[in-house]
């Protein structure tokens, strides 16, 4: 049996209807100047915040058969601005500062001194490219235990030869997986490729992995997080 | 007034029409929050896609197509994440809050495509596209159309489910591994998009061709003399 109504009482409740959809126009916000810049960066940390959570220290990154490996010169290059920042590979050191032990500036030969690892795994890169490299280098979870890091710290922040500058939440940098680079394809890394030291990360994506370190420190605060992420890239982008 | 059907009388006129409810709130509420959560996320999809406009190597990289800025959001890689990455929860959050409710009010049944309504699909099929006879419509959504529905909501799944193997290759390796890695799995979510775009294609034709009443109703809830309800006798 239905019910009969007149035409104004059914188009009031229409009506009614319709404004309870008015909800869904709070989304204009994201139209309007002065909102849409914070209400981005707070969907960027939580997003971020969901990547920290999702992190899981003991999951390693998938690794490759050496048949699987592109050869080095497909390997692309992608440095922000120069290539070669100009090096002087024989002076060299990592100048290593903060939350540690045994401050100071440390060669190659004391990292090469450190277990090697030789890992091939993949590079993604933000832009969406991928390639699947051999790397090698000392952990840098070795190298944090052999200066005397605080590991309780949250990050872990380098500084490059081209004035970029990159920092690593702790958890990651402790990963079996991330390594300070001075090897690609069992040789010493190019200088293209970030000699003589770089970062190499299979949990993280392209532009964490800086190159060409020349300085590194254990910090609970971070002044500048990294070069693109001051720009608006996402800071954790984990993998 | 919650009654499913109701009869709808003129006081000047004295005609009488018949209103179905149709779409209750929730889904009404989902459907308008999707559709342009839906397309921020192509828009700034596209923004991103533009960083590398390809699916083969980056060298040699041969573009496949570098899409119009015009189609995009974000103005940068950076922003088109930015928008990418906020908006992805307002998707997520909408369909599971859409599926929640489907589930626990029973409301699905009108819209998820079963085994019986396979024998219904070709009768609407071939009405529409090769002047066949109308088939009788019973309910509130065709066979054709519950398969569309059913699709679409499936496309959404896998939509979000190569986002996650793109965007957590490594924590979520087994997802990007089922696509076969993530350098497939950035192809699914990209044909996935398409294949959503296509269907909105399609909706947005039979949304214009079935005029008004049929419009309304995803924003009253109520639809004006549903076929279904005209074949009933009158009492």
């Amino acid at each position: 049996m239905e019910s009969r109504i007149d035409n104004r009482k059914f188009k009031r409740a229409t009506r009614r209807e319709l404004l309870k959809l008015a909800p869904v126009l709070a989304v204009g916000a994201f139209a309007i100047p002065g909102f849409q810049e914070p209400l981005l960066k707070v969907g960027l940390e939580f997003s971020d915040w969901a990547s920290a959570k999702l992190f899981r220290s003991g999951h390693l990154a998938p690794t490759f058969a050496d048949s699987e490996v592109a050869p080095l010169e497909k390997f692309p290059i992608n440095g922000y601005d120069v290539e070669d920042p100009g090096v002087d590979l024989d002076k060299w050191t990592l100048s290593v500062t903060g939350a540690i032990q045994q401050p100071g500036d440390y060669k190659l030969a004391q990292f090469q001194s450190l277990p090697r690892v030789r890992q091939n795994t993949r590079h993604v890169c933000v832009e969406g490219w991928d390639v699947i490299g051999r790397f090698g280098g000392a952990r840098l979870s070795d190298f944090l235990q052999m200066i005397g890091a605080d590991t309780t710290a949250r990050f872990v922040s380098v500084e490059c030869a081209d004035d970029y500058y990159e920092s690593l939440d702790m958890a990651t940098a402790l990963h079996p997986q991330t390594l300070l680079c001075y090897e690609m394809y069992d040789q010493p890394l190019t200088r293209e490729h970030g000699a003589p030291v770089r970062l190499q990360i299979p949990t993280k994506v392209g532009y964490k992995q800086a190159k060409y370190l020349t300085a590194l420190k254990v910090t609970n605060v971070l002044s500048r997080v990294g070069y693109w992420e001051d720009q608006g890239y996402s800071s954790f982008y984990g993998l | 007034m919650h009654e499913a059907v109701v009869e709808i009388e003129s006081p000047k006129t004295g005609v009488v029409e018949k209103a179905a409810y149709e779409h209750p709130w929730a889904v009404r509420f989902c459907h308008w929050l999707n559709a342009v959560a839906l397309l921020v996320m192509v828009a700034s999809g596209f923004q991103i896609f533009r960083a590398f406009p390809s699916f083969s190597a980056k060298i040699p990289q041969k573009d496949l197509l570098n899409w119009p800025k015009a189609f995009t959001l974000g103005g940068w890689l950076g922003g088109g994440l930015q928008w990418h990455l906020t908006w992805v929860w307002i998707y997520v959050g909408t369909g599971l809050f859409y599926l929640g409710y489907q589930i626990c009010s029973g409301n699905y049944r009108q819209v998820l495509f079963t085994p019986r309504d396979v024998a219904g699909v070709w009768p609407m099929l071939h009405y529409y596209f090769f002047f066949g006879p109308k088939p009788v419509i019973r309910e509130v959504y065709n066979p054709l159309q519950k398969l569309a529905y059913t699709s679409a909501l499936g496309l959404g799944i896998l939509s979000v489910l190569t986002g996650i193997a793109v965007w957590k290759p490594v924590q979520f390796s087994w997802l990007a591994w089922m696509m076969g890695g993530f350098h497939w799995a950035r192809i699914w979510h990209f044909a996935v998009m398409w294949a959503i775009l296509f269907f909105l294609l399609g909706h947005l034709v039979m949304v214009v061709l079935h005029g008004w009443s049929n419009f309304a109703s995803m924003l009253t809830g109520w639809k004006k003399n549903p076929e279904y309800l005209s074949r009933e006798p009158v009492p």
